[in-house]
């Protein structure tokens, strides 16, 4: 049904930039939807690049900043332009459902969105060819790396975030151990709660928190479909992406860039549109807690160094992938 | 022949190597080339399956190269007899042409010299009757995949094992459930072992020529993964002095598939002083950049030395397999009683105590090297030590939020802490975790039973609500103490009653102080305890009112209601 509804969008999508004929086989694709982040767009591309991506399959809600003309005269980008609700098609994922079922099948791909920086064990010194290449020896389907949200110590606003920068030089600050864990009997995938919106914004109604659990790398087939953002696939199997008998799995993290300078004119616009989750209920909280300036620090807080210091702190893990 | 104790120069040793080469061929020639430098003649088999323009790339490639052949091609299939065929006919090829070959060793197109050639025909001369073929009974070998050992020789297997996988499973059953034998050649005692050895030119031949071997070829033809066990059976037979290693540093990774290498292993795989690895991932450029090292004045015959290798790639098992205890996380959420150690630290539970000494915690905490915390599992809120908001690790104080993981935050908070950390407990505490902390060999529980009653003395609330109030904690507390009394009971656990503990206190802090690593001196000055004068009449009350108090012990009627000055 998920698939349906993703194929019938397809129409929806007005293609900008169709360069997708370049794809090779085995080519590693990144998939996201984007309105109005032109300036995070420069460090984003950079970044995966680096990392190995060979093709950015994207789809603009509508960006008014110059990010879709920009993404457009990029050689490895290809761009499709939208102005349907993105409520309506649940959060975006219909839309990504359709250019996976399209240009994903047999690929490496991976779904972020972009203000998510991919960190899996080894990052450093080994490209993402290397890890799908092991996944697929290893017959892992997908993988998976929880969101880690990122803040800047004092108001988030304080230092200003310039188009290229490293997001990370100011928002280099996480909690390290205050996340919660439930199993979803139905999908088999486990709910990841907590962190630092959660103890902020939610402590009394936790429930209503941000998931943070995300599975954004699968080696995708045409039978495939993320459920609710890339939260959850089916089918469930893909979305047991951890060991039940006390072994650990490899698992990497999404940093998650959301709280910078940037954040207040997003959240004030999101919040106008009211075209997020629960409408927007998450925006809501910051935008009241941003009036108030709100601080995410506190002295419990780590300052991300690398991914061996999330590896010891239990976040991610290498399995056996050493 | 040499006498092993006399090393002999590598140059009597001439090196035959079969390389077997599936795909990345272009990386294959120049791996043939590396060891045709160092003087190795080298047979190559490609899987009929490559495809033909590479392989005209590789034959160009390598055009010239008189000590470079060629053997027949098969067409190889994982855990089939084809590649066993394959290895026959290149070392045969080998041993006819080449009349001068000493040894021969099987590699793969992904295998990679560390050393230089010459090191390793330095180090065979030094062993020169020596045959390096791991060869274990498969009885007691205990590794292999899918936990086929011997039945590998007893059973048969018609189906692919990767592309028939269901069918596969499904024969074995059936042949276990019907017992289903077959019978093995007359002589042969089953061995296995890695494919990738290094034989003598007269155990080779031996083999190879073998009156029997059509008969032999015929079995091991129906055996699974015959690579592994060919010729590390047919060794016992002919080999008079078996080295049971492979001079290749090929590992697996615990589940059933080889270890890959990258370019940060570098110094990890020089520091081994290993002749060959496998498997290296094809685009690790810097590891074929790097190696094999060039040979720099006299060629050296050191055993290799793959302990640290070793242990790196035990702990990656481990951690895949076992994991680390305490820890729930994305890709580790053990079922219950499956967690490989519940919690990851030692940490102490205190019940009752916080009832009778209202400082309590500040007086335990300047005794002991803990964090020492207050009610944690309070409903109406985490106690962190200090009251602070915010716990350790960023842990919240709001009780929703530990809510919706209970077991998760108590094994974050003692995780996170570099200290022993130790909590209050009490009936009036959420008691969900009873089961959890008291099946956790890390846990310490200490309880006064009935301790809970010596607030409610002081209360001053309308004593039929107190009566309500000590019936549902009662009810709460013998449950709890069920649990402790149980025989899966894994918490070291100590229980008084508020009777017994307030007859010593002293001594009861004494004890408690030396188990958490404390002055037992230190109990000496208690501190303020709230009066019990005045429980043995408040208990008879609740007799009175019909609730028998079943934990707090003895207390003598007599004794009077607690007076104003004593509150």
């Amino acid at each position: 049904m998920l698939l349906v509804r993703a194929i019938r969008r397809r129409r929806r999508l007005r293609p900008v930039a169709d360069r997708t004929k370049r794809i090779r086989r085995s080519d590693i694709l990144l998939f996201m939807t984007i309105r109005n982040e032109k300036i995070r767009l420069p460090y984003f591309l950079e970044y995966y690049r680096r990392m190995g991506i060979q093709h950015f399959l994207v789809v603009d809600n509508g960006s008014d900043d110059g990010g879709l003309e920009y993404l457009a005269e990029e050689p490895d980008v290809s761009v499709w332009s939208t102005h349907d609700s993105y409520k309506a098609s649940r959060f975006g994922i219909d839309w990504i459902n359709w250019l996976l079922y399209r240009y994903g099948a047999g690929h490496w791909c991976l779904t972020v969105d972009p203000d998510e920086f991919l960190i899996y064990p080894h990052h450093d010194s080994r490209p993402i060819k290397a890890l799908t290449d092991w996944l697929d020896a290893s017959t892992v389907k997908s993988f998976s790396a929880m969101l880690l949200d990122m803040y800047p110590k004092g108001q988030i606003a304080a230092q200003p975030y310039l188009e290229g920068g490293d997001p990370f030089q100011i928002a280099s600050w996480f909690d390290p151990a205050n996340y919660t864990i439930r199993k979803n009997g139905e999908y088999w995938n486990l709910w990841i709660q907590g962190g630092p919106r959660c103890r902020a914004f939610f402590r009394d109604n936790p429930e209503q928190g941000p998931a943070l659990n995300k599975i954004p790398l699968v080696r995708w087939e045409r039978s495939y479909v993320y459920v609710s953002s890339t939260h959850m696939l089916l089918p469930r199997s893909l979305n047991v992406v951890y060991d039940e008998d006390g072994g650990e799995k490899a698992s990497g993290c999404l940093l998650h860039a959301k709280f910078l300078s940037t954040f207040e004119t997003k959240s004030a616009e999101e919040l106008e549109r009211r075209q997020h989750y629960s409408d927007s209920q998450e925006y809501m909280a910051y935008h009241s807690g941003l009036q108030e300036s709100q601080d995410f620090w506190c002295d419990e807080s780590r300052r991300f160094e690398d991914w061996r210091q999330l590896e010891n702190l239990g976040l991610i893990s290498k399995g056996n992938w050493a | 022949m040499s006498d092993p104790s006399q090393p002999s120069s590598a140059a009597h040793v001439r090196l035959g190597i079969v390389m077997l080469c599936h795909n990345e061929l272009p990386r294959a020639a120049k791996l043939a080339q590396v060891w045709a430098a160092g003087g190795a003649v080298v047979a190559i088999h490609i899987d009929a399956n490559a495809p033909a323009d590479e392989v005209a790339t590789l034959r160009a490639d390598l055009a010239g190269h008189e000590d470079i052949v060629y053997s027949r091609r098969h067409r190889c299939e994982w855990g089939a007899f084809s590649l066993v065929r394959a290895t026959q006919d290149a070392a045969a090829l080998l041993l006819d042409r080449f009349e001068d070959i000493t040894h021969v060793m099987v590699v793969s197109g992904s295998c990679l010299p560390l050393r230089p050639v010459a090191d390793l025909r330095a180090f065979l001369a030094r062993h020169p009757t020596r045959d390096f073929i791991e060869s274990v009974t498969a009885a007691d070998v205990g590794w292999t995949v899918g936990g086929l050992n011997e039945e590998r020789f007893t059973m048969r297997f018609p189906f692919a094992y990767r592309r028939h996988r269901k069918l596969f499973d499904r024969y074995v059953a059936l042949q276990r459930r019907w017992k289903f034998r077959r019978h093995i050649p007359e002589g042969l005692v089953p061995h296995l072992g890695s494919q990738w050895w290094c034989l003598t030119r007269p155990t080779l031949h031996a083999i190879l020529a073998d009156r029997r071997r059509p008969e032999f070829d015929r079995y091991f033809s129906r055996v699974w993964i015959p690579d592994e066990s060919y010729f590390q059976t047919l060794a016992r037979r002919h080999s008079t002095q078996i080295e049971s290693r492979s001079l290749t540093l090929a590992k697996f990774d615990g589940q059933g598939k080889p270890y890959i290498f990258y370019n940060d292993h570098r110094q990890l795989l020089e520091e081994s002083g290993c002749f060959v690895a496998r498997k290296i991932w094809p685009n690790a450029t810097g590891l074929f950049a790097h190696f094999p090292r060039p040979l720099i004045g006299e060629a050296s015959a050191a055993e290799p030395q793959p302990e640290r290798v070793d242990r790196m790639i035990g702990q990656a098992v481990a951690r895949r397999k076992l994991g680390r205890p305490g820890l729930y996380m994305q890709s580790r959420f053990p079922r219950k009683d499956a967690e490989n150690g519940k919690t990851s630290g030692s940490y102490a539970v205190m019940q009752g105590f916080s009832d009778l000494f209202p400082d309590f915690e500040e007086w335990l905490a300047d005794r002991i090297d803990a964090d020492v915390h207050g009610h944690v599992m309070s409903k109406h809120g985490v106690e962190f030590a200090g009251r602070m908001p915010i716990g350790p690790g960023g842990l919240s104080d709001s009780a929703a939020l530990r809510d919706l993981d209970q077991r998760g935050f108590v094994a974050n908070l003692i995780r996170i802490s570099q200290r022993e950390q130790i909590v209050q407990y009490s009936p009036r505490d959420s008691q969900d975790l009873n089961w959890f902390m008291a099946t956790d060999p890390n846990a310490q529980i200490f309880v006064i039973t009935g301790a809970w009653a010596v607030p409610l003395l002081h209360s001053g609330m309308p004593f039929d609500d107190i009566r309500r109030v000590a019936a549902k904690l009662q009810r709460i507390e013998l449950a709890q103490i069920d649990i402790l009394n149980s025989v899966w009971l894994k918490a070291r656990t100590r229980v008084w009653d508020l009777g017994d503990f307030c007859s010593r206190p002293s001594g009861v802090m004494r004890n408690i102080l030396r188990d958490l690593g404390g002055e037992p001196a230190a109990a000496a000055n208690l501190p303020q305890m709230r009066e019990i004068a005045g429980m043995g009449r408040f208990l008879q009350r609740l007799r009175n009112a019909g609730l028998r108090p079943q934990l707090m012990g003895e207390f003598p009627v007599a004794d009077t209601m607690p007076k104003k000055e004593n509150i």
